[in-house]
């Protein structure tokens, strides 16, 4: 019997205003190298001078994550040669990071599990290649060097897959709760390595451990970790362990598996040391008391708060408080006016539709328009079936509920009044029907009533118009008996 | 008068009294420069036209009884490291032959600021890396004392173009040295001010934590005027002072150094050291004696063992400043090349000169795994120790004088040879960048061969002010600073 041992490296983006060593902006999506200047692009002469509110999340982060924040620390270069690297060496923090010994709670299938925190340092982002496809030519984009990183690394504490994406949500979670980070990981603002290794159950040790990058998403995550414990498994199984090698391998989604990268021989020596540019960070006790103090509520307390207040079940209040987005966006429709069941009922169904998933970044109704729909059909003024026909328009218009339901004609009829007009007319055509009524045949109310809801081209509010036909029915029984 | 015997305060007092206009001295410096450059190639790149024209736009200042600046209309030459929006900045190396920087480095713009003429951009050795600049990728520059001697380094060019009386102020940098030595070696006064006095940014990087910005100029006066415009803290630059500086470095020059404890450190006048020089120091210091300073020899025993650690430290960092230059995005890029490996590579390869190889490979190899704790660690131990013992010596001394330089401007190529003979020029001159403290070098005398001999005051963190006051006693009291280098036309 083998356990599988993984440990992951996470990389965050900080969510700050400007870049970590310069004022460049960090938006993402603007046109190739508009974000830079000669500090970030690395110019003969230029220096850093470090942003202090990196510092400040980092703290943050650390403290979310039970971390021990350093009263010091600095910075330090990591050397190695890439054109994405414009001074060809990163400024990362070597042997004094900003946060230590932390951990996360976890919990899966019901079992708790506590995940150790390593280290949290802080470094800067590096540019990006892109390679043409019908040329021998390599572009770089520079709007991303200089971006403030922290990455995350874990203890090898987890034991399968499920576990490493389990807490890698949870992560997710907590960062994007202290607004840390927006946790992006289609914009790569989240990355993450997984080093990978298996033993015998039983075994003190660690074998060797295999590096996994290049992972995009959740889902890629689970099946790149699976597929490389299933490798290692075989080869340990088959009596070829030797041929897991200290190594890194990418993940190649297309085709399913890792693939060799680059081998312990060729692994780079970075040849770091203490950056002179910079001096070291010293961090007062009460910041960091402050920093504890301003956190907000964080994933766990917001659980029990929504168990507590709203009454739902476990499963939907993993799920609306796995992503700030969803839970804020479910108290932003409840504060509305509308039970809190209906509100997650459509969050979970429509609402995730529309994300495709619970990995969408944005939600494109406002909380406001779902509030007033939820409402609207509460209410009873258009019905299920043209509530969804608002929601699909709400998803793709800036309009209100309001205006649609006017603009499509689905406002109901309720009122009375109209009603007794509209069924008057029917039941003056149908003379057969209401014969059939009298007879006994109940059929005969289906069928008016379909003949009203036709007439009214299904505007009429059923449950009203079936009460005021019944009547009318009633009546004419009553009056043709005396 | 004579142009180049002008002094940045006779200058100013000129322009005040009408005698020249900015227009007149500007051009005269450039004629000077036109005619007697090419027997010492102090200049890799002249700004002839914009000086002319900046000139003009102060004329009309001084015109209109405006206001024109600490340093408003002083030309001056700045060495070729220092980063100047739009005029090309090679670090005299082939691998940024072109470079055009988009940007003032701080002290240019202060000297802007302040109305000071940018007329050049001076010699050097490639990247600051040598003590004579012969390491020039494009010339070498001669002493103008004798044309057949180095202008020392790696500052050549701007200490020569002082001496030969192209500009009363040049910028040059110093990393061990590189200010002082050639200020020795050319007769000027050259001060390396405390680490973090002058903001770095701009300078292109050789040794982040031991390079440092300072002027050459022909008095102490001229110094202390100069210090005080480029000084300060500076936002881009972490490292620069962070509290107000001393403001005013020239009221109390002439205080004198009566009472000074002045301490004389013993290693520095052991075997190695020119008997020339040593008799111009005892003679130095019998005057600093009779102008009532406290005098004594002690031992400083850290004095030989600073080579070893700065030449490792040095070359860590240069390894690092250095890679940025890979022929991806500006400088020099081979024509030849496969693959991104080999265009960085051959960039490399041919980009860079043999001294400045030798640093990369020296310092790649001192802070790679398995050899990091024998040699940079060690080498970062002993810069403690070093700091620690200096600290000590001025409990007990003011100011430190030593020699600037072991041995007196030597022959163009007599040390090419031995790159270890060369880095012992420097012998008295690291410790000081790597204890991060001030220190000046003035003329105090010369050969019998007319060869100028420096000497070295070293004070203790931002103790310019005592410093300038103890160098501008001496230099009175000497007297040497009236002579200037004769140079004639080549026929």
């Amino acid at each position: 019997m083998f356990e599988t041992i993984i440990g992951l490296e996470i990389h965050v983006e900080l969510k700050t205003k400007s870049k970590i060593f310069c004022g460049c902006s960090t938006g993402f999506g603007a046109p190739p190298n508009e974000n830079t200047c000669p500090i970030c692009t690395g110019l003969p002469g230029t220096l850093p001078v470090l942003n202090e509110e990196v510092v400040n999340l980092a703290m943050r982060a650390g403290s979310a994550l039970n971390c021990q924040i350093n009263h010091v620390n600095k910075f330090d270069r990591k050397n190695y040669f890439y054109p994405d690297l414009p001074k060809a060496y990163q400024i990362s923090q070597f042997d004094l990071p900003i946060c230590e010994k932390g951990f996360v709670d976890i919990k899966l299938d019901d079992r708790e599990k506590r995940v150790g925190i390593t280290r949290i340092h802080l470094e800067e982002d590096a540019g990006k290649l892109i390679h043409l496809e019908d040329a021998p030519v390599t572009l770089i984009d520079y709007n991303r060097t200089g971006i403030p990183l922290i990455e995350i690394v874990t203890e090898p504490d987890m034991r399968s897959a499920e576990e490493a994406v389990t807490f890698l949500k949870e992560l997710r979670a907590m960062l994007e709760y202290v607004e840390v980070s927006d946790c992006k990981m289609e914009q790569g603002s989240m990355r993450c390595d997984a080093n990978i290794s298996i033993r015998p159950l039983g075994q003190q040790a660690l074998n060797t451990k295999v590096e996994i990058k290049n992972m995009n998403s959740f889902k890629e995550i689970l099946k790149a970790i699976q597929k490389e414990e299933k490798r290692q498994r075989e080869l340990y199984t088959f009596g070829e362990a030797y041929k897991i090698k200290q190594e890194t391998r990418k993940w190649d989604s297309a085709k399913g598996k890792t693939v060799p990268m680059r081998s312990k021989e060729d692994a780079h020596d970075y040849r770091y040391f203490p950056e002179p540019d910079l001096l070291p960070v010293f961090i007062q006790e009460e910041d960091i008391v402050k920093v504890k103090e301003s956190l907000p509520e964080l994933p766990t307390q917001k659980k029990t708060r929504f168990a507590e207040t709203y009454g739902l079940s476990e499963k939907e209040i993993d799920i609306l408080t796995g992503r700030k987005m969803l839970a804020d966006y479910f108290e932003a429709v409840i504060a509305e006016g509308v039970p809190p069941k209906e509100a997650s009922n459509w969050i979970l169904v429509e609402i995730l539709r529309l994300l495709k998933d619970e990995e969408g970044d944005e939600i494109p109704i406002k909380a406001v328009h779902l509030g007033d729909l939820i409402k609207m059909i509460e209410a009873g003024k258009i019905s299920r079936t043209a509530g969804k026909e608002v929601f699909e328009a709400l998803a793709i218009t800036h309009k209100s509920p309001t205006e649609i339901v006017e603009e499509k004609g689905l406002a109901q009829i309720s009122g009375t009044d109209e009603l007794e007009s509209a069924v008057k007319e029917i039941l003056d055509y149908n003379q057969q029907a209401i014969d059939d009524f009298k007879n006994g045949k109940s059929q005969a109310v289906g069928f008016l009533m379909g003949q009203i809801m036709k007439a009214t081209k299904g505007k009429a509010n059923p449950k009203t118009a079936k009460e005021i036909l019944e009547k009318m029915l009633v009546n004419l029984y009553v009056k043709s008996n005396m | 008068m004579k142009i180049e015997e002008l002094t940045i305060e006779e200058i100013q007092k000129a322009y005040q009294e009408k005698r020249f206009t900015v227009t007149e001295i500007v051009q005269g410096y450039l004629d000077r420069i036109n005619k007697l450059d090419p027997q010492i190639g102090a200049f890799i790149t002249l700004c002839k036209e914009s000086a002319l024209k900046e000139a003009e736009a102060i004329d009309k200042k001084l015109a209109n009884g405006e206001d024109i600046g600490m340093l408003g209309g002083i030309p001056v030459a700045i060495k070729d490291n220092i980063c100047t929006r739009g005029i090309k900045t090679t670090c005299a190396s082939k691998i940024l032959e072109d470079f055009i920087p988009p940007y003032d480095a701080t002290v240019v713009q202060r000297l802007k600021d302040a109305g000071a003429i940018i007329i050049g951009k001076t010699n050097m050795d490639e990247f600051a890396m040598g003590s004579s600049t012969e390491n020039s990728a494009f010339q070498k520059t001669k002493n103008p004392w004798h044309l057949d001697k180095v202008p020392g380094g790696s500052s050549g060019g701007s200490a020569a173009a002082v001496a030969a009386g192209f500009a009363p102020l040049t910028i040059g940098s110093d990393t061990g040295g590189s200010i002082r030595q050639p200020a020795a070696f050319c007769g000027a006064v050259g001060l390396k001010p405390t680490y973090g006095l002058v903001s770095r940014y701009g300078l292109v990087a050789f040794a982040s934590s031991l390079d440092q910005v300072g002027p050459f100029t022909r008095t102490v006066k001229d110094c202390a005027i100069s210090l005080q415009t480029i000084q300060g803290h500076d936002p881009l630059d972490t490292t620069s002072i962070q509290r107000e500086p001393e403001k005013d470095y020239i009221s109390d020059l002439h205080k004198g150094v009566k009472g000074l404890r002045i301490g004389i450190p013993k290693e520095c006048f052991k075997e190695g050291l020119d008997p020339e020089i040593r008799s111009a120091i005892e003679k130095a210091v019998r005057q600093l004696e009779e102008d009532g300073a406290v005098v004594e020899e002690f031992s400083l025993p850290i004095m030989d063992s600073g080579l070893s650690a700065y030449y490792i430290i040095s070359s860590a960092e240069a390894s690092a400043n250095l890679a940025r230059y890979d022929g991806v995005r500006y400088g020099y890029r081979a024509e030849n090349f496969t693959g991104i490996e080999e265009l960085m590579e051959n960039t490399r390869t041919e980009g860079f000169g043999k001294e400045v190889k030798r640093r990369i490979m020296l310092g790649t190899y001192v802070l790679s795994s398995g050899y990091y704790d024998a040699y940079y660690k060690k080498a970062m131990m002993l810069r403690q120790k070093i700091q620690k013992v200096m600290k000590q010596a001025f409990e007990a001394y003011d100011i430190i004088l030593t020699p600037t330089s072991p041995v007196l401007p030597f022959s163009i190529g007599e040390k090419t040879a031995d790159p270890m003979e060369m880095y012992l020029a420097d012998i008295y001159t690291v410790n000081i960048n790597i204890a991060g403290v001030p220190a000046i070098s003035i003329p105090c005398g010369f050969s019998k061969e007319k060869l100028p001999i420096g000497l070295q005051l070293i004070g203790d963190h931002y103790t310019e002010k005592k410093l300038l006051q103890a160098a501008y006693s001496l230099e009175q009291g000497l007297g040497v600073y009236h002579e200037t280098a004769f140079l004639k036309e080549a026929e």
